[in-house]
């Protein structure tokens, strides 16, 4: 094929992907805004939070002044948006401290947790969902079946707690409290991280394999395996070859999905392990008020969630040669 | 030459759970040979076993059917003495599915594809097998064979991707080739040259046949001896010409009087017609409108025809025509971008919100595929009983009853209101799709190729109850289909549409003998005959003089299809729209007398 041909031939999915970019920086936009709007509707504010109770009237009204809290809120929406875009969230109303400085002393811990955690469910889910679909109605499938449902059905602290009971309490394997030492060996590393990162892949690695499943099921029943099929196709082939190319779109977003809840909803094993990470951060910036600092977690966990759809919109696009060529 | 048959089946059982548990026969001790380089030809309506009957010749059973008998092809056997069937798939043995459309992954290069059966039976190098790919391409007559195979299959058509199948088939150089209908989703025009390009290659290649069909006019061109099945039983098998002059049983007679569609039934013409459905200069097409008024993708341009009152007329086209186009115009699914369509006088909005409901009751739609039409969820009663609620308000047993009798019009039993569309057949599920056009009591029904899903017999009995309603109950058809024949059997009137132009409209009559326009005329010789050897006298079609030439939508748009071109003016000007002395309309450059000569 030529080479003016093939450039021919992406410049299709090129437009497609400039604009899945633009309606993610739309979607961004406006979430802001509600960011924004639902943060002003939580009862009291900080200045009502930092001066307590005892509080007259008049102290918390100097105080709202001085922190530009009795500003109009359009004017304080733009100002902020501004600072968002340069990079400065603004100054945390309670630790006195810049939010940025705070959020990147979180912000890594998240990071780590949730590419650990990736790191050991996807190809688990892989290696569950690929057997489910291919043994399908056989005793395998419903063992794993079975198995995959009661995990997506423990709720996360019950995991949490039983494998502290078993691993931390009785067995004394792991420590109940993640604590990462400062340069730490490799083993010292791996029992840190052992007990969340397993929590969390109990969920992933359960609803990932059953999307995965569902996805490459369809693909099955369609005409061209029974073709692969009589050409003389073997399984491993069959799956790798033909099916999972076609299976690509419905996996990446099922991926896109359990990963950023890995990003921002693992409050529940960051609290049960004493682990700081962004999501506890937030829940802190909730019940004390510290707007500015519950804004740019939210923003964040946005933007990591339409970054990861874009990217798993992005993969699919040039997975697939009609898109790719539309 | 060796004695012993290449193909050999002795008391094949093939077994499905059924609904109860208990195991369902659906091929029924089944005995037959093929000699090498012959071709045998399975044919039976859907549910006789022939597909059964081919994929067990590769040792496979779709949806867990269990194989039993004696299957020997070449040393290969189905309980593996010699070799085994399922270790030859792709290798000795090679499958052409129905719909190569879907047959073909969506997401790989097709070259990738035709010579993968090379690469997994290690029968040839990458190198080798895509230079033989390339020898296949041109061989079955595809075009620019050298960079063909780097496209995708949605970039191909149905006829292209059908040729390629058969190159995927043949690369590993297989002993026995099976065809599975492989030209039942081609137009017809495009039929006759894929089965002239497989006869070619399988005689070059010297392979064994098995072909799978319907359609005894086809088998009639590819098979040596042809076996009858119904029901999963052996009917009759001779060889071809006996079978076809002689038949022995009565099914097979059946079958063959089947092949040619004619109705019992004549509605008389009213003394006074009176126009009911006027559509003129209607223009459509899909996607947003530019600034000259066109949409992106034009399916339709200035077809204009009249359908008098309890009058039926027929739209013929290959796919892409924009026959349903038509339909979805005058149904209201479709706005027109110009153009008027009207009822007994009276315009209709075009789309369906605009329309009252008395408009929308007077035409009603039936779309060619009943499974995907009628909900599977309801009963067939559920089904007619709300048609009755929604125009005639009614309820309860008044609805009873009028189900019955809809029941009664379409033939089936009033018991049948009971049950749910999945539970019925092909042709009971085609009634009920009828009967809820019917319901609203129309004047107009658009059938859009209601027979085309449909096996020969059934839709022969499809055609006559066509015919049937139309006497008594006076309604009038738009019957759109792909099939002259079909269309003749049942129209008084025909239009044909090419690229979305009228090419020729006129009475049936008026079909039978020339002057046609070009595309009328390659459309009727397309019909393959019920007698061997037509496809050997249908030769090479005459060359188009201007095949080079991209079609323009300012020319006649059968341009670069067309043998009789005349250089000067069909690649210069519009064709203009004569009259024949025999009353119909001609879209074409040549007169009369040179269409007649």
């Amino acid at each position: 094929m030529s080479a003016a041909n093939r450039r021919s031939l992406w410049r299709g999915a090129g437009r497609l992907i400039v604009k899945r970019v633009g309606l993610a920086l739309v979607t961004l936009l406006l979430v802001s805004a509600v960011i924004f709007t639902i943060s002003g509707l939580l009862p009291g504010d900080a200045a009502q939070e930092v001066l307590g109770r005892g509080a007259t009237p008049e102290q918390i009204a100097a105080l709202r002044h001085e922190m530009g809290l009795d500003r109009p809120a359009p004017v304080r929406y733009a100002e902020w948006l501004a600072d968002i875009v340069r990079g400065d969230p603004g100054q945390s109303l309670v630790a006195n401290k810049p939010v940025a400085d705070i959020i990147s002393e979180r912000l890594p811990n998240t990071l780590t947790l949730a590419a650990l955690a990736t790191l050991v469910s996807v190809p688990f889910a892989f290696l569950i969902g690929i057997a489910s679909a291919v043994s399908r109605g056989r005793k395998l499938d419903r063992a794993l079946n079975i198995a995959t449902l009661s995990m997506v059905a423990l709720p996360e602290f019950l995991v949490a707690t039983i494998a502290v009971l078993v691993f931390a309490v009785e067995l004394l394997w792991l420590p109940s409290i993640t604590i990462v030492p400062k340069n730490p060996t490799f083993a010292e590393y791996v029992r840190a991280y052992a007990m969340p990162v397993m929590v969390l892949a109990v969920g992933v690695v359960a609803q990932l394999s059953r999307m995965i499943r569902a996805a490459i099921i369809t693909e099955l029943d369609r005409p061209y395996v029974e073709m692969a099929l009589l050409k003389g196709v073997r399984p491993l082939r069959l799956i790798f070859r033909h099916v999972l190319p076609n299976a690509v779109g419905p996996i990446v977003n099922a991926m896109a999905l359990s990963l950023s809840y890995l990003f921002g909803g693992a409050i529940i094993v960051e609290t049960i392990f004493n682990y700081p990470g962004l999501a506890s951060l937030m829940v802190n910036a909730v019940t004390s008020r510290d707007m500015p600092l519950l804004q740019a977690c939210a923003m964040i966990f946005c933007a990591a969630y339409l970054l990861l759809v874009l990217i798993a919109d992005t993969i699919a696009i040039l997975a697939n040669p009609r898109l790719r060529q539309a | 030459m060796n004695p012993a048959p290449h193909v050999e089946v002795r008391n094949l059982i093939v077994t499905v759970p059924g609904p109860d548990g208990a195991p369902l026969r659906i091929v029924d001790d089944v005995s037959f040979e093929v000699a090498r380089g012959e071709v045998l030809a399975l044919i039976g309506e859907s549910g006789s076993g022939k597909t059964t009957i081919a994929l067990a010749l590769m040792g496979y059973g779709r949806g867990g059917a269990a194989i039993s008998g004696r299957i020997r092809v070449g040393d290969a056997t189905l309980d593996g003495g010699g070799a085994s069937l399922a270790a030859q798939r792709g290798r000795q043995i090679s499958y052409v599915a129905q719909s190569a459309a879907a047959a073909f992954n969506p997401a790989r290069r097709v070259i990738d594809q035709v010579i993968e059966p090379a690469l997994i039976h290690r029968t040839a190098s990458s190198g080798d097998a895509r230079a033989s790919a390339v020898e296949l391409f041109r061989a079955l007559g595809l075009p620019s064979p050298e960079t063909i195979g780097s496209r995708y299959p949605h970039e191909l058509s149905g006829g292209q991707l059908q040729r390629l199948m058969a190159a995927m088939a043949l690369i590993t150089r297989p002993d026995l080739v099976i065809f599975d209908e492989p030209t039942t989703a081609l137009d017809v025009t495009t039929q006759v040259s894929v089965l002239q390009a497989f006869r070619r290659v399988v005689r070059q290649q010297g392979a064994t046949g098995v072909y799978v069909s319907h359609d005894l006019a086809v088998v009639a061109q590819m098979a040596d001896q042809i076996l009858v099945l119904n029901r999963g039983r052996v009917r009759e098998h001779n060889r071809t010409g006996k079978l076809l002059a002689a038949p022995a049983d009565d099914y097979t007679q059946l079958l063959i009087a089947a092949a040619h569609p004619h109705v019992k039934a004549q509605a008389a013409v009213p003394a006074k017609p009176e126009p009911l459905l006027e559509i003129a200069g209607l223009h459509a097409g899909y996607g947003p409108i530019d600034r000259e008024g066109r949409p992106t993708l034009p399916v339709l341009s200035d077809v204009s025809l009249t359908i008098m009152r309890g009058a039926a007329v027929g739209v013929i086209g290959e796919s892409g025509s924009g026959k349903s186009t038509v339909a979805r115009v005058v149904a209201g699914l479709l706005a027109p971008v110009t153009g008027t369509v009207s009822l007994a006088g009276e315009p209709l909005a075009p789309t369906v919100s605009g329309r009252t409901r008395e408009q929308l009751r007077r035409v009603q739609i039936v779309f060619q595929n009943a499974d995907v039409a009628l909900n599977p969820a309801h009963s067939v009663g559920d089904i007619l009983g709300r048609v009755l609620r929604f125009y005639h308000d009614l309820r309860g047993a008044d609805a009873q009853r009028r189900v019955a009798e809809l029941l009664d019009l379409i033939r089936l039993p009033a018991a049948v209101a009971e049950r749910r569309c999945d539970e019925l057949s092909g042709g009971q599920k085609q009634r009920v799709n009828l009967a809820r056009a019917l319901a609203a009591n129309p004047d107009l029904i658009l059938c859009d190729e209601v027979t085309s899903a449909l096996d020969t017999v059934v839709r022969g009995a499809i055609l006559d109850l066509l015919a049937d309603l139309r006497r008594d109950l006076g309604v009038a058809y738009m019957f759109i289909s792909h099939d002259i024949a079909t269309v003749k059997a049942l129209c008084d009137e025909i239009v044909v549409l090419y690229k979305g132009t009228t090419v020729q409209s006129g009475r049936r009559e008026s079909y039978d003998t020339p002057p046609l326009h070009p595309y009328t005329d390659l459309l009727i010789r397309s019909v393959p005959e019920l007698r061997p050897g037509w496809l050997a006298d249908e030769t090479v079609q005459a060359a188009a003089p201007f095949a080079h030439m991209p079609e323009s939508t300012h020319l006649c748009r059968l341009l670069p299809r067309c043998p009789l071109a005349i250089s000067g003016r069909c690649d210069a000007i519009a064709p203009p729209l004569r009259k024949t002395s025999a009353g119909h309309m001609l879209l074409c450059h040549r007169t009369e007398a040179e269409l007649i000569g």
